[in-house]
């Protein structure tokens, strides 16, 4: 991996043209998109040999530069209801009743990296969010506004906001790391190998292996969550494009009780109204009324009352 | 009624002029509109990426976004004052209704096939309830924006239907603003000076308001 991969992709608040976006076409004819794409980075998430043992939630606030907040007791494992702006990686705990048994079950979560990313799609800041074109979407607070736009177009419920600098904060799947060659330090502190990074085709292949292992084990339910992809709609279904974090479930029928993950997760239809055709159909109309009231003044022009007085006098 | 005008012994009327806004009326009426405008173009930094730039222009993309929800309060707290001013003046009369019918009279200059109006007439009316009504929407919905984090989790998934109608009632007021300086500044000369000055002329009241114009003077003509 190289610098290359973070050239960027999408920014959100953005009028002109991206740096480094746009399709070209290669030597052998196919056409890609940036200006220098290795390829797609991906975690890979295997919920069925995470011990939650919390070595990532350590990793990603030490990496990171955080002090470790205080944790909630809420007479389960989890350090805290759910991620805060300084702590993006928290395990979930959650038990779930089943035929005469009772299943754990431990989901990391942390953020998704959506390949149709609602929080940007949402964003008014120009380059307050940026998706790079290996599939990683970053905030800058820098040119952060602290709106919270973002938050509302996120269906995982990632974004959070620190009300001391009115700033939004989220995972950056180690932007930093992988931009110097580096995995993201969660996946270097898991001491079980049920954390994968790399790119998205190599992933998704790795997924597949172990649910088909999975399987020949009689884990008849195990499957992949990568919500929209198009390669895996039919078994993850969403509309966000997949993510470039994605699990394998012992049980993908439902994977709302790992931890609330959405089942069909989408970007609100409200946020893509109004950053679509509202969007549009305003812009058209504030100029079509002050060119329509243009018009009307060269057409029919004032109505002159004290000068026509002053005439008929 | 004549809505409340009172021309003060102490205030120097030229000779063939009426008062038509009081002191109080015309500070309430541009502290209103500095801020509707800064509201205006803050929000559509915030609204359209090709608007962003005003962002910078008026202080910086973190500045506005602090300032627009207080601004805002200063926009209503104005509009509540003119409603208290102006709200008996707002009431439908009998004659608004044909006004409405003959609107496309009005606007194409044909003023004779005009019934006569009172102090504001039908359409400045329509305007007025339309920025009205949009204020409280505004308030309300502006109010949820300006601290989400305030809001219980369950409840996010109302925010982008709050976003969508703050965006498009404020489109709505746009449409409404873009003809109401229209109209004023271009097409009814005299009105900018009613609102800055204070007076217009008696063949301008005559004219645009007579039923007001008869009312205030007790002259038939």
């Amino acid at each position: 991996m190289s610098n290359g991969n973070l050239e960027i992709k999408a920014i959100s608040g953005h009028a002109g043209g991206t740096p480094g976006g746009g399709e070209y076409r290669q030597a052998d004819g196919t056409t890609r998109i940036g200006a220098s794409r290795d390829y797609d980075v991906c975690k890979l998430i295997d919920t069925t040999t995470c011990i939650g043992c919390k070595a990532c939630e350590v990793a990603c606030v030490e990496w990171n530069g955080y002090e470790f907040r205080e944790t909630t007791f809420d007479n389960t494992y989890q350090t805290m209801p759910e991620t805060a702006w300084n702590f993006w990686n928290l395990i979930k705990f959650n038990e779930v009743e089943t035929d005469g048994g009772l299943q754990w079950l431990m989901r990391k979560d942390q953020c998704m990296h959506c390949e149709e990313p609602g929080c940007l799609i949402a964003c008014p800041a120009d380059g307050a969010i940026v998706q790079y074109t290996n599939g990683i979407v970053d905030f800058n607070q820098a040119n952060c506004i602290g709106c919270q736009y973002c938050v509302t177009g996120c269906p995982f419920n990632i974004p959070k906001f620190n009300d001391a600098t009115k700033k939004v904060y989220k995972c950056t799947l180690c932007s930093d790391r992988v931009g110097a060659g580096l995995e993201p330090a969660c996946i270097k502190s898991c001491p079980t190998g049920c954390l994968h990074f790399g790119s998205k085709e190599d992933m998704k292949f790795e997924a597949m292996k172990r649910i088909d292992q999975l399987h020949a084990n009689g884990h008849a339910n195990a499957g992949i969550y990568n919500p929209g992809d198009p390669d895996q709609k039919a078994t993850s279904p969403g509309s966000i494009g997949g993510t470039h974090v994605i699990y394998v479930l012992g049980d993908a029928r439902d994977p709302e009780k790992y931890g609330g993950l959405p089942a069909s997760p989408s970007v609100p239809i409200f946020v893509k109204l109004w950053k679509g055709p509202l969007k549009w159909l305003g812009g058209i109309g504030m100029v079509a009324g002050v060119f329509g009231v243009f018009m009307h003044y060269i057409r029919f022009g004032p109505k002159e009352v004290d000068k026509a007085e002053e005439v008929k006098r | 009624m004549s809505g409340g005008i009172v021309a003060r012994p102490t205030t120097a009327i030229p000779e063939d002029q009426v008062q038509r806004y009081t002191f109080a009326e015309r500070a309430y009426h541009w502290i209103n509109s500095i801020a509707y405008t800064y509201l205006l173009l803050t929000g559509l930094a915030l609204f359209t990426p090709l608007a962003y730039w005003l962002a910078y222009v008026l202080g910086g993309p973190a500045t506005i976004r602090y300032w627009h929800p207080w601004i805002g309060l200063v926009y209503f707290a104005t509009i509540f004052w003119m409603h208290r001013m102006w709200k008996r003046d707002m009431q439908k009369i009998p004659e608004d209704e044909k006004w409405s019918k003959n609107l496309r009279a009005y606007a194409e200059n044909r003023d004779e096939l005009m019934p006569p109006q009172g102090r504001f007439n039908a359409g400045q009316k329509q305007f007025w309830w339309v920025m009205f009504f949009s204020t409280f929407i505004l308030l309300i919905t502006g109010i949820i924006m300006w601290i989400p984090e305030k809001m219980p989790r369950e409840l996010h998934w109302v925010l982008p239907i709050i976003i969508f109608i703050h965006s498009a009632t404020a489109l709505i007021t746009i449409a409404a603003f873009i003809i109401h300086v229209y109209m004023s500044v271009w097409v009814t000369p005299g009105s900018v000076k009613a609102m800055v000055e204070g007076h217009v002329s008696t063949t301008w009241a005559r004219t645009h308001h007579r039923l007001w114009y008869e009312k205030i003077t007790g002259r038939r003509n």
